[in-house]
């Protein structure tokens, strides 16, 4: 063959490929949204999972995710904050540094099912939190904290040095610098990383399995006293996510609906990512145009 | 302001001094905790995993090579029955497979976007491999489940679980991951060698193959170990359609395990501190480990790379 | 490049009663890790005048500047050591407060460097964090600044417009007008105007000496015609050293050195 032949063989076999992978997602999200849809229910989005028989919901489960979701966040995010501004600000260029940087790395190629293993040991068993949405959002911390981490220095870091000198220039400290200058033209960048660390964080299921449990006790929705053992805000009660049950009812296969069951749960999963990369999309435009005044141009 | 005031203003240590030493002391504590996070990790994870070989006695060679896992039985010399080669070889079958059907595809995929249509690339495919990438993995699992498993065992036979339904679950899970990777490393090519390339009379195509390639071999295969890296460590996608049987795989369908799946299963079962629960540490031990050779590994081409 | 002696140089003294002496350096050495970049530079700086620093690029002229009120400290790896005498302080010491001292000695960058605010915070934002609260003072601060600045006229309506959507120029006297908000003794400019075109290069240099009559400033310029308009006094930098420091005039019209003679009549550089 000519080598012109070969180049139109070759973009063809390329466009091929490209045209697969874009129906690989849409034959996922499509088979997902076409078998789970229909078990939509509201009754199934607040309705009390069932043990054994067919006709459970997933209320606790979805609310289980949605507090264990905002309780991590509320860790990570100042924790990744601070490191992050740590190693993009104060951080010497020196050896304990690259250390540093190399043992985040490390925690992020953890595999997540070590994590919540980890979490298990220390939080559930010598931390005495048990099974419990404290150890649960813990666990998620660490799964979470290194690309947080990662992403606010990298967001940081592209703020130009200007920005900083101009700062310094007017006597202000670095950290007033950071806060008050940087961070702010680093935002767009740190919340889209935020609401996809959170998207992770809500579809995450091995870190959880054995930290924050794989039972949901019955929750009384009419007390919120989180020191009650059964209010919806109790930190010590164990909880089950949606993506646990998922994986429960499909490993263990005692409910005889599992498969549609899981076939809704995985739709509302899919649609939270979804949602949540949508919104990492446009807050984080928006907040570039407000920025950078780009809007008062028009 | 007088001078003296002035002076003595410099003298003293203002407010914004104190600030920073706030911030300092603030953020530092931060990295601290972190830092004591992974060392934590591998301190628990190590002191509990070695167990197994210095409380229980267990010989190291013979938990890798041995193929009965049975931690609760003894074999016939009364020595405990904690072979983790099965799991081993399940967890390097599925990662090889997995990295070697997903290498062409992301490579494909990642020439297209970067030499071919850059901006169909930028518009369509970049959001696709982000939504990839996002979906949880027991969606993954759910759906291999439901779809891959039945095809596997209408096509090949048998029950469908199996190495063979690990690798297209986790082909799907990884691809999206060496691809932006791979973006990264074609991007990296300077566009002065395509230029060149392609003033001599080189076909798109042959550009594409004897310049952007080679030039970007080690970054590729960066790619490709790092996404073998995530293969590894992923449990439950994996976990529901490998079968988790623990016999050693003699074929691509018959059921299998890995250590990940091993783990999820097995944790919840044993009584810590006995030796089936120790032993279970000794694989979460392996899976600590294997992030940091394949870190290693990545390290190693990264240089070599910088150095051609 | 031709070689020059270095040991050749004039370098005019001011301290000697006639002249009010705001800043002076007194053998100042700057460090990059092993490279010395500054090789004991001692100049005097007079109160009230311009004093423009020149030289070809690499001569430096920058690093020299931005020592004087501490940025480099920011630099990890550079070390700055001899004198640099502000008001009877050495202000390159530990016992100063950089912070402190920063306020009195400002400093406009080449690069203007806006904040992503808008314009009335990008003048308001230090004065504020320093402890300025009151509202009647703020507005005052940012009209006197910006008319000081030349730009009250063109943004007097859009003040709560982001400082980003300025002109290039705009945002340099922006930049000025946020530094003597401050109500510094000293200003420090980095090339201020070499990414202005030249309209904007002359509103600025009016600006400049109408700033003169309130402060001392000390501008890096490669511009020398610039540096001919505006300043009152000139040092020469070669390579890392200050080789001609003298009245502007002398400078530009009988140069004593051969160097400063090859630099201004375009020899080199």
């Amino acid at each position: 063959m000519s080598p012109r032949k070969w180049d139109k063989v070759a973009t063809t076999v390329l466009y091929m490929i490209s045209v697969f992978i874009i129906a690989v997602l849409a034959f996922l999200l499509l088979y997902i949204l076409i078998s789970g849809l229909p078990h939509v229910t509201w009754h199934f989005i607040t309705g009390r999972s069932s043990s054994f028989a067919a006709g459970g919901g997933i209320g606790i489960q979805l609310f289980n995710s949605l507090y264990l979701l905002i309780l991590s966040m509320l860790i990570s995010i100042p924790l990744s904050l601070g490191a992050g501004i740590y190693l993009s600000e104060y951080a010497p260029k020196n050896w304990l540094t690259d250390l540093i940087r190399n043992m985040i790395e490390i925690l992020s190629s953890l595999p997540s099912v070590v994590v919540g293993l980890f979490g298990f040991l220390v939080f559930s068993i010598n931390m005495k939190l048990g099974f419990s949405i404290l150890s649960g959002a813990l666990a998620l911390t660490v799964f979470n904290l290194p690309l947080l981490t990662r992403k606010v220095e990298d967001s940081l870091q592209a703020v130009h040095y200007t920005q900083r000198e101009a700062g310094y220039a007017l006597g202000l400290s670095r950290w007033e610098t950071v806060i008050h200058v940087v961070v702010p033209s680093a935002l767009p960048g740190i919340l889209t990383g935020m609401i996809l660390g959170a998207g992770r964080v809500f579809g995450e299921a091995a870190a959880l399995i054995y930290t924050a449990g794989q039972s949901s006790p019955p929750l009384d929705f009419t007390n919120w006293n989180p020191t009650y053992i059964a209010s919806p805000l109790n930190p010590l009660r164990s909880a089950e996510t949606l993506a646990v049950h998922i994986w429960k009812i499909n490993s263990e296969g005692i409910i005889p609906d599992a498969s549609a069951v899981s076939a809704g749960a995985s739709a509302i999963l899919i649609l939270f990512v979804l949602l949540f990369n949508f919104a990492a999309r446009y807050f984080g435009n928006k907040l570039y145009r407000h920025l950078t005044g780009a809007r008062e141009r028009g | 302001m007088k001078n003296d005031d002035i002076r003595a203003s410099l003298m003293k240590r203002s407010r914004a001094a104190k600030n920073e030493r706030f911030g300092k002391t603030l953020t530092g504590l931060c990295i601290l905790i972190i830092i004591t996070v992974v060392v934590s990790i591998f301190f628990f994870v190590a002191s509990k995993g070695l167990a197994t070989f210095f409380t229980n006695k267990v010989n190291l060679w013979k938990f890798l090579t041995g193929t009965i896992w049975n931690p609760g039985a003894t074999d016939a010399q009364g020595n405990p029955q904690v072979g983790a080669l099965p799991m081993i070889v399940g967890s390097f079958a599925v990662t090889f497979l997995a990295a070697i059907v997903a290498t062409p595809f992301a490579i494909g995929a990642a020439v297209f976007m970067t030499e071919i249509s850059p901006k169909i690339g930028r518009k369509v495919l970049q959001p696709v491999i982000e939504l990839l990438v996002g979906i949880p993995s027991v969606v993954y699992g759910f759906i291999g489940l439901s779809v891959v498993v039945p095809f596997v065992r209408r096509t090949f036979g048998g029950s469908g679980f199996g190495i063979l339904s690990g690798t297209f679950v986790l082909f799907v899970m990884i691809l999206p991951t060496v691809t932006s990777m791979t973006i990264d490393a074609l991007n990296s090519v300077p566009r002065n060698y395509r230029e060149a390339s392609l003033a001599l009379g080189a076909t798109r195509w042959q550009t594409i193959y004897k310049v952007v390639l080679r030039a970007s071999t080690s970054g590729i295969i960066t790619a490709i170990v790092f996404g073998m890296s995530r293969a590894f460590g992923e449990a439950l996608a994996v976990q529901m359609v490998i079968g988790n049987a623990m016999l050693l795989p003699g074929n691509l369908i018959s059921p299998a395990s890995t250590l990940t799946s091993v783990l999820t299963m097995g944790m919840g079962n044993s009584v810590m501190g006995s030796l089936s629960n120790n032993a279970l540490w000794s694989l979460a031990l392996l899976l600590l480990i294997m992030p940091l050779i394949f870190n290693i590994i990545i390290r190693k081409i990264a240089k070599k790379g910088a150095i051609r | 490049m031709e070689k020059y002696d270095r040991s050749d140089r004039y370098l005019k003294q001011l301290d000697d009663g006639q002249h009010e002496i705001a800043l002076a350096t007194k053998d100042l050495h700057v460090s990059y890790g092993e490279k010395e970049a500054i090789h004991g530079v001692s100049l005097d700086f007079e109160r009230f005048k311009i004093t423009a620093l020149i030289g070809a690029s690499g001569s430096g002229k920058s690093t020299y500047l931005r020592s004087l009120n501490r940025m480099n400290d920011n630099i990890s790896g550079t070390k700055v050591t001899g004198q640099i005498m502000y008001r009877g302080l050495d202000v390159n010491s530990n016992q100063i407060d950089v912070y402190e001292m920063r306020k009195h000695i400002g400093m406009v960058f080449q690069q203007p460097n806006p904040f992503a605010k808008s314009i009335y915070d990008n003048i308001t934002f230090a004065p504020k964090r320093h402890g300025e609260h009151h509202k009647k003072v703020l507005d005052e601060m940012v009209e006197t600044t910006l008319k000081q600045a030349g730009l009250w006229d063109q943004v007097k309506d859009d003040l709560k417009q982001s400082a980003l959507a300025l002109s290039g120029g705009q945002q340099q006297r922006l930049c000025i007008a946020r530094a003597i908000a401050m109500k510094p003794d000293i200003l420090l400019l980095d090339e201020p105007a070499s990414v202005l075109d030249p309209i904007s290069t002359a509103t600025l240099e009016d600006t400049l000496l109408q700033l003169k009559e309130n402060y001392t400033i000390i501008i890096v310029t490669h511009n020398m015609q610039q540096a001919a308009r505006v300043s009152d006094y000139t040092a020469f930098f070669h390579l890392g050293d200050a080789l001609e420091y003298d009245e502007t005039r002398k400078i530009f019209t009988r140069p004593k050195i051969k160097a400063t003679e090859d630099y201004v009549s375009g020899h080199f550089g």
